[in-house]
């Protein structure tokens, strides 16, 4: 991987901040995008504009053309393997907002109707908000019990096997009443690598009547993802953590529970026929796309997977691992800092979060930016998570293709500042 | 303007009246929902007019959290602007931006009048700060003025974390 032609094809790297060349370490809450993905929609908007399923006019169905080709050039781009071509059909893609509306579309569409009084929606502790409060909200409304499945050795620093879903407890959890099992595909915080594979087997097995919804947001932009062999009943990801735009998002759900659902938003384009009287819906996947739907954005977002298979989602994952382990490297040599999560970097993505002694992960964040580095910090939205860590706050950095070793090595850097300005002396290290 | 000014490092490593309060007449609770920072202020007053009175009529309430605004006989915003603070005490977690600013408040607080609180502006936050803060860190700075500013309320509970609109 060519970090340096890569990073020429992102314009906000032409950016100072604060008089300092840009450092972006905070991938996990929205990608930068190419502008191969920012000529995509512009030429859309240029050349191509009009509304979609509607017109008979060339620009509408050049329009039409563009988006049906964008939804099969993601399908493509989370269906890599053999066995996916042999499925195809099974599952179909619907564009959403984000993946959060993805998350909402089958809290309202499926579990309003197929979770009740005494059932059980089993998820863990590791979920971002938007994979946690729609069953929270769902469970309360409907009297079903919410089961949230711990990590292992989760109070402690980092070491092997630490921040792992608690696979014993996430048996137990599992039983004939519940009827939903969510988790992350990928922690946006502990950079935890669920075996998705293998846990669809034991949710068949402990839990025959349920269905698993996996949240893939942080997965898809940064490994290979091939959905249809995940054993899963609904994927979620979102466009803008893949370079794309913002505001387009996927639902991958499988065809037949599709078919079952009712619509989610009611309006245009997801109507086959309306009359005074009544009114009969579209096919899938339109049936849940109501409304003019953001044609740019699964424009860009096609062009984003281009991208990114141009590079290969495999070197992807490898260069990301190879980051990950000389950042952990590096941060844990520097006394008072302390990472969250295993110390095995081929077992978490390209997240790495930490603190520095008792210093507010803001205040960390704070300083950083004045050195032109941007990293996220607070609760990352999974509060349940840092609650359970036992920290206030947490400092996280995340990296993606265009970061290289010379951006830890500034964001070491600046780690240092941190401590020289507050001035603390510690002696808690990880290497204890 | 460097952020991690002498003043501010300083409130954070040795912040002023921390620490919970025994027999507070009052204490609010403040959160700021986009990053979680919480912080709690706990109040003694006495009244300008009249020394507080534990169990009588007194519009002072005789209870932490109970505050008797139907029963009472006197004006209210009369009665509660005459107010003196004449202890206050915070805990809280979060960044040495809103520690400091906390801590700086407090001091600031003691012996006066809610009237005179009722003065208080995010300007006055930023001179008491040395100077003002970068715009990201504006909900740090001011949580601490949103929580003393609880005591102006009738619900003075004030566990809703509020907007900063009005500042």
């Amino acid at each position: 991987m060519n970090i340096k032609k890569i990073k020429a094809d992102f314009p906000i790297f032409n950016r100072k901040i604060n008089g300092k060349p840009l450092v972006y370490l905070d991938s996990a809450a929205t990608s930068q995008k190419p502008k191969q993905v920012l000529a995509a929609v512009d030429k859309y908007y240029e050349a191509h504009n009009a509304n979609v399923h509607r017109g008979i006019h060339t620009l509408s169905v050049e329009a039409t053309e563009a988006y049906e080709a964008a939804r099969k050039r993601v399908e493509k781009f989370v269906s890599s393997s053999a066995k996916a071509s042999e499925d195809k059909g099974v599952g179909e893609i619907i564009f959403t907002r984000n993946a959060t509306e993805a998350i909402n579309l089958v809290a309202y569409a499926w579990g309003r109707v197929n979770i009740g009084k005494g059932d059980e929606i089993v998820t863990t502790i590791m979920e971002h908000h938007s994979n946690f409060v729609p069953w929270q909200q769902l469970a309360a409304e409907n009297g079903a019990t919410l089961k949230v499945v711990p990590l292992r050795y989760a109070q402690g620093k980092l070491g092997q096997g630490n921040g792992e879903l608690d696979e014993e407890a996430f048996k137990k959890a599992l039983t004939r009443k519940t009827k939903l099992v969510a988790i992350a595909h990928v922690s946006n915080v502990l950079g935890t690598i669920n075996d998705v594979k293998r846990l669809s087997l034991v949710v068949r097995r402990l839990a025959p009547a349920a269905k698993l919804l996996v949240d893939g947001a942080q997965a898809v932009p940064h490994m290979n993802v091939d959905i249809g062999s995940l054993g899963v009943d609904f994927y979620v990801f979102t466009g803008h953590k893949m370079l794309g735009p913002m505001g387009i998002g996927v639902l991958w759900g499988k065809r037949e529970i599709l078919e079952s659902m009712p619509p989610f938003l009611f309006g245009g384009e997801m109507i086959s026929k309306v009359t005074l009287e009544k009114t009969t819906w579209n096919e899938l996947p339109w049936k849940f796309e109501a409304g003019t739907p953001n044609v740019g954005g699964a424009i860009g977002l096609a062009a984003a997977c281009d991208y990114l298979d141009g590079i290969g989602m495999d070197n992807v994952r490898k260069h990301e691992v190879e980051l990950t382990k000389y950042a952990i490297g590096r941060l844990t040599k520097i006394p008072g800092v302390v990472i969250f999560g295993s110390t095995d970097a081929a077992k978490r993505a390209g997240v790495v979060s930490f603190n520095v002694g008792p210093i507010h992960a803001h205040d960390v964040a704070s300083i950083l930016d004045a050195e032109g580095i941007a990293i996220r910090s607070g609760n990352h939205c999974a509060e349940p998570l840092v609650d359970f860590l036992g920290v206030a706050s947490i400092a996280r950095a995340s990296f993606y293709i265009y970061n290289d070793k010379a951006d830890v090595d500034r964001l070491v850097e600046g780690v240092r500042k941190v401590i020289k300005t507050f001035r603390i002396h510690t002696n808690t290290t990880n290497d204890k | 303007m460097d952020l991690y000014r002498e003043l501010i490092l300083e409130h954070w490593q040795s912040p002023q009246n921390y620490g919970e309060m025994k027999g507070a007449d009052l204490i609010i609770d403040q959160v700021n929902p986009l990053c979680g920072d919480e912080v709690t202020f706990y109040f003694k007053f006495a009244s300008l007019s009249s020394p507080r009175k534990r169990g009588s009529s007194n519009w002072i309430p005789d209870q932490v959290g109970n505050d008797k605004d139907s029963s009472r006989p006197l004006d209210k915003t009369q009665g509660k602007q005459a107010r003196t603070i004449t202890d206050v005490s915070f805990v809280g977690k979060g960044c040495a931006i809103s520690v400091a600013s906390a801590s700086i408040l407090s001091e600031a607080i003691k012996g006066k009048s809610v009237k005179e609180l009722s003065k208080l502006t995010g300007e006055d936050v930023f001179e008491m700060l040395g100077g003002p803060v970068v715009p990201a860190r504006l909900k740090c700075a001011f949580l601490p003025l949103e929580a003393i500013r609880g005591i102006l309320n009738s619900k003075s509970e004030a566990r809703n974390p509020k907007q900063f609109s009005k500042l």
